[in-house]
């Protein structure tokens, strides 16, 4: 990776041509929307609420299917920057086969999506098992040789206990963490606003709880973590790095700020490592630690 | 371009309820917030759907134009004054009301995204064209008189204006007055032709598009035309920015985000 920041998933990944569009913005990597084994259209609209410091969204999984997505990695491969193939699945076996395909596409790791929040029988529901969460990684590592990411919920006690199982059954790296399982009420309509009515909340709104995570995995962990949660600026990607972040992933950002924020986040990075004296970026991560 | 900053959401209760041709009704409702011609809203049916909506008047008392198509649409049409629908937005990049003599092109229900841009140009710069497929679908004829120098129509059917398609009457405009921008929003096919004519002619164009759209707030990517975010670098592209697009005029994506063939 030439820069520290990451697309996240679930945002501007579904296609080549947008994962594109984020790497001219300046993402040192780009993860895909998640992609499942057959297509599926998602939850109805409403899917996305937006408030002051974040949005709630429960977008249901929505993508074209790993067949289809053969075409958009071919085009997202012209970006020049590592793809990091997300997938979801309801079984081991599942996640394994997705992501032997993801590589066979050109993916240079696979993230697992163990967490997403709004989905039924998928995501944060096989997520918040250790066991389970190991299973799935040592099928997936039998499966590819490419690097493992697991992306964790926060909507457990278990977060430490997870992680653990994660790298102990051969994860790469831990990326952390996923929406806030979540809620609008309209007080006009008198009902959720969302047509799945529970969604996940993400942005500015769930940075003190993504920074708090991170900090604790970075303790608990020998792998690294990449740390995701209301990042759209210089500072608050700094946070999650001397919290222990190797890496920080983008997503509502890109909508809030727009898809220059890749590289903004770089450039005031450099502009803090110059008047703070440091010359390489590792010298900030987990600095915040005793 | 930093541009932190929530849409505004609210419900609404429809104020009054116009029907403009077959199966065509516009919802006005009071809903002061900034909006530009050429911006859209999501438009809340709650228990039925979300939609995007072209805002058909600006200004306090905003309107959305609906044709029903499907059930979101259907269920707007069969709204009535007093009825509520929730609102966010409004979202996107409109129309750069330009200098100039300038010819607005509205294909069928395009009309309703296009009325406030004419409406924004002094009146004896804009000629508009407007085309349907038979004469009771025409829109919008007598505001857009109101807005215009000049107001022509097309007819598939022949049965008013023109019997042709509204890129043939743009033709026949553009033989008789030198433009100096075009403005068009329709069916994608027509706004394909329409700007390959302005090519051809050598005319900046601005042309306003449509994608199946989820967020609407320029984060999912389900709207996405080549590397474009139709909800928010567009949805009204230049054309010169419609030049180096190869899904436009081609290819949709459908709520999967699979390709489809337009």
């Amino acid at each position: 990776m030439e820069n520290p920041t990451m697309l996240a998933s679930g945002i501007m990944g579904e296609t080549g041509g947008s994962l594109l569009a984020m790497a001219k913005g300046g993402a040192g990597a780009l993860v895909t929307k998640s992609i499942g084994s057959v297509p599926r259209e998602g939850h109805k609209n409403p899917t996305l609420v937006e408030l002051e410091f974040g949005y709630i969204n429960a977008m249901g999984l929505p993508n074209p299917g790993i067949e289809a997505f053969r075409d958009e990695m071919f085009e997202a491969g012209k970006a020049g920057v590592p793809i990091v193939g997300s997938v979801f699945g309801a079984s081991a076996e599942e996640f394994a086969s997705l992501a032997r395909r993801m590589q066979e596409y050109g993916a240079e790791a696979v993230e697992l999506n163990l967490s997403c929040p709004h989905a039924k029988g998928y995501g944060m529901e096989v997520g918040t098992d250790p066991d389970v969460v190991a299973n799935i990684i040592r099928e997936v590592k039998e499966a590819v040789v490419v690097p493992v990411f697991a992306k964790l919920t926060p909507n457990t006690h278990r977060l430490i206990d997870v992680a653990k199982a994660a790298e102990e059954a051969g994860a790469d790296a831990i990326v952390a963490i996923n929406t806030l399982r979540a809620m609008k009420i309209d007080v006009d309509a008198r009902r959720p606003m969302l047509s799945n009515r529970y969604g996940g909340l993400s942005g500015p709104a769930v940075r003190g709880v993504g920074v708090r995570c991170v900090y604790e995995l970075f303790e608990a962990l020998k792998v690294p973590v990449i740390g995701v949660g209301g990042i759209e600026d210089w500072r608050s990607a700094l946070e999650y790095m001397m919290a222990g972040a190797a890496a920080v992933q983008i997503g509502s950002g890109v909508g809030r700020m727009g898809p220059q924020v890749f590289g903004d986040i770089c450039s005031g990075i450099s502009a803090y490592m110059a008047r703070n004296g440091f010359q390489d970026i590792s010298q900030l991560v987990g600095v915040a630690h005793d | 371009m930093i541009d932190v900053r929530a849409a505004s959401q609210a419900m609404v209760a429809i104020a009054s309820r116009n029907e403009e041709a077959k199966d065509v009704v516009t919802l006005r409702f009071d809903w002061d917030v900034p909006a530009t011609p050429g911006q859209f809203v999501m438009v809340w049916v709650p228990g039925v759907d979300e939609v995007p909506m072209s805002l058909s008047y600006l200004g306090a008392r905003k309107g959305i134009t609906v044709k029903g198509v499907g059930e979101a649409t259907n269920a707007l049409t069969a709204m009535q004054a007093g009825g509520m629908i929730g609102v966010r937005g409004p979202y996107g990049r409109g129309y750069r009301i330009p200098e100039g003599k300038v010819l607005a092109v509205g294909g069928g229900t395009g009309m309703a995204s296009l009325l406030p841009a004419v409406e924004a140009v002094p009146s004896a710069e804009v000629h508009t064209a407007i085309g349907a497929r038979t004469e009771t679908e025409l829109l919008f004829e007598e505001r857009a008189k109101n807005a215009s120098a000049t107001v022509r129509v097309s007819t598939d059917d022949g049965s008013r204006g023109l019997h042709g398609n509204a890129v043939q009457l743009a033709k026949a405009m553009m033989a008789e007055t030198r433009y100096d921008v075009v403005l068009g929003c329709g069916p994608e096919r027509m706004l394909y032709h329409l700007h390959r004519l302005c090519l051809e002619q050598g005319i900046p164009c601005q042309m306003s598009l449509e994608r199946y759209m989820r967020c609407g707030a320029g984060l999912c990517g389900s709207c996405a035309l080549d590397g474009s975010r139709v909800c928010r670098e567009g949805p009204v592209f230049t054309g010169e920015e419609l030049k180096g697009m190869r899904e436009f005029g081609k290819q949709r994506r459908d709520e999967c985000g699979r390709r489809v063939r337009l």
